[in-house]
């Protein structure tokens, strides 16, 4: 880009991003003139720190359940790249099963028939393992398609230079599968802490159940609603526009 | 370096690419030329003979000393060659710089600071100056593979293997490339080459070993293979290599 393209494109963005941000804005408003929905929000302005509650266990849960996705994703792929048939066999099965499954159906045997079974109450536990079971198998997934994508040319170029099994993933395939896994992850991260929401038909005493408990009291319901939306997209797009400058700092041509 | 092969095989399934190849060099040659059409073993051949593919029967001696086909025997054999591919093969996610340093650091023990200053000094004398911050996208088709022959020359290898190393090049490209292996040739590396260049060949080459259908059917030196070759077959592919030059 040429120094003197580049503050017109800024102005261009800037421009385009206000138009459309307006045209939202529109549209909302009309629907919301449509239906003639008569606002309170000063009825559950008082049940506030309840969802506010609510939103600090949906950031714990979807952070815990991250952080075991990842490395759990990694041990599926590996798994299902494994030597040994039973290791291979129980890693494909495991990703099969729980990625033909809706995560509400999971959560509801997991949490009323395993949990149960082990002897545990509290929602919150079984609730973080299976959220972070379910997005590990996409990601899994993720991994061995950026893993797998790596040609076998790289491969020779690293036996060439002499590297050694343990060498090659370290210098030649980790860090060129990792920029390609990037965007995926991303959005599966994303995902996850959308799906978080789903702990409250367990009764994980997360965001929308916090929410869906404001409005009983408040008697409201989308004055409690368009904050929940609000709420998730305070996690989401800062994830989202993160992961992209990380992308950003790992580009290069193949 | 003195080669001895004999009845090499190597399949890939039900194809056949070396099929009982033998041939013997003798100690006083620098440089092997490998010559065939494509698809006769050169590329098996080569990789054989560097270590990077294991043969399903024969043996190789290289000045008396018998390569070993286990993991750990082909792995330090290996660490002992240097390679240049037909498609450069360069990590693309590395600089030109580091493509050269990362194995002078981590495979042969040389030390951080000392890999950089023998990755610079080698990339300068291939020309590469100006381009040692460059990833393999932002360079040219020759510039790559100078940074391919930097990479594999940085160790000091006992043994260079060059697979085609100009067919993906345009011809002033090829010049580039050309010139620099001419130049290790004459300072007395011991190489192996394969190409299709057949005026380079003759300008390099101390004895040719010409291949067919995974068998060799000459090896003689090499102004003896050029002059007078001692088949049809090594005549007539001569003969098509060079009638449009």
């Amino acid at each position: 880009m040429s120094p003197e393209t580049k503050p017109r494109t800024l102005l261009a963005e800037v421009f385009w991003n206000l138009l459309l941000g307006l045209g939202m804005l529109l549209g909302i408003w009309f629907v919301f003139h449509a239906i003639k929905y008569n606002w309170h929000w000063e009825s559950l302005w008082k049940w506030r720190w309840l969802i506010l509650r609510g939103w600090g266990a949906t950031v714990v849960v979807s952070a815990l359940a991250l952080i075991v996705s990842v490395p759990l994703g990694l041990l599926l792929m590996f798994g299902q790249r494994s030597r040994w048939i039973p290791v291979r066999l129980a890693c494909r099965g495991c990703v099969e099963l729980v990625r033909g499954t809706p995560l509400l159906v999971l959560l509801l045997i997991g949490y009323y028939g395993v949990a149960n079974a082990l002897g545990i109450a509290k929602p919150w536990l079984p609730g973080v393992c299976l959220l972070a079971l379910f997005h590990s198998s996409y990601l899994s997934e993720i991994f061995r398609g950026a893993w797998e994508s790596i040609g076998a040319s790289q491969l020779e170029a690293a036996r060439a230079v002499g590297f050694n099994q343990q060498q090659t993933w370290r210098f030649v395939i980790f860090p060129q599968a990792f920029r390609r896994a990037l965007p995926g992850t991303a959005g599966q991260m994303v995902s996850l802490i959308k799906d978080s929401s789903l702990l409250s038909v367990i009764g994980v005493e997360e965001l929308t159940q916090m929410v869906r408990a404001a409005n009983a009291q408040a008697y409201t319901a989308l004055e409690g609603f368009i904050p929940l939306a609000v709420l998730y997209i305070l996690l989401t797009i800062p994830l989202s526009w993160w992961t992209r400058r990380i992308e950003e700092r790992y580009k290069f041509e193949t | 370096m003195h080669i001895q092969v004999s009845q090499l095989v190597k399949r890939y399934g039900s194809h056949v690419a070396l099929d009982g190849a033998s041939f013997e060099v003798p100690a006083d040659v620098d440089c092997l030329v490998l010559l065939g059409a494509s698809g006769s073993g050169k590329s098996t051949l080569l990789r054989v003979l560097g270590s990077l593919l294991t043969p399903d029967s024969g043996s190789i001696h290289i000045n008396g000393t018998a390569l070993g086909w286990t993991d750990e025997a082909m792995l330090r054999q290996r660490r002992g060659n240097g390679f240049v591919f037909q498609s450069f093969n360069l990590f693309p996610h590395l600089s030109a710089e580091e493509n050269v340093a990362l194995p002078l650091r981590e495979v042969h023990d040389i030390n951080a600071r000392v890999a950089l200053h023998q990755a610079h000094e080698t990339l300068e004398k291939f020309g590469l100056a100006e381009h040692v911050k460059k990833r393999p996208a932002e360079m040219s088709g020759g510039q790559q593979q100078r940074v391919a022959l930097a990479r594999a020359i940085a160790p000091k290898p006992g043994l260079l293997l060059l697979d085609e190393p100009t067919s993906a090049l345009d011809p002033v490209m090829t010049q580039e490339v050309l010139d620099l292996i001419l130049r290790l040739a004459e300072d007395g590396q011991r190489t192996v080459l394969s190409t299709h260049e057949i005026t380079f060949a003759r300008k390099v080459a101390d004895w040719v070993v010409f291949l067919d259908h995974g068998v060799v059917v000459e090896s003689a030196p090499a102004s003896q293979f050029f002059d007078q070759p001692g088949t049809d077959l090594a005549r007539h592919f001569l003969e098509s290599l060079t009638r449009y030059r």
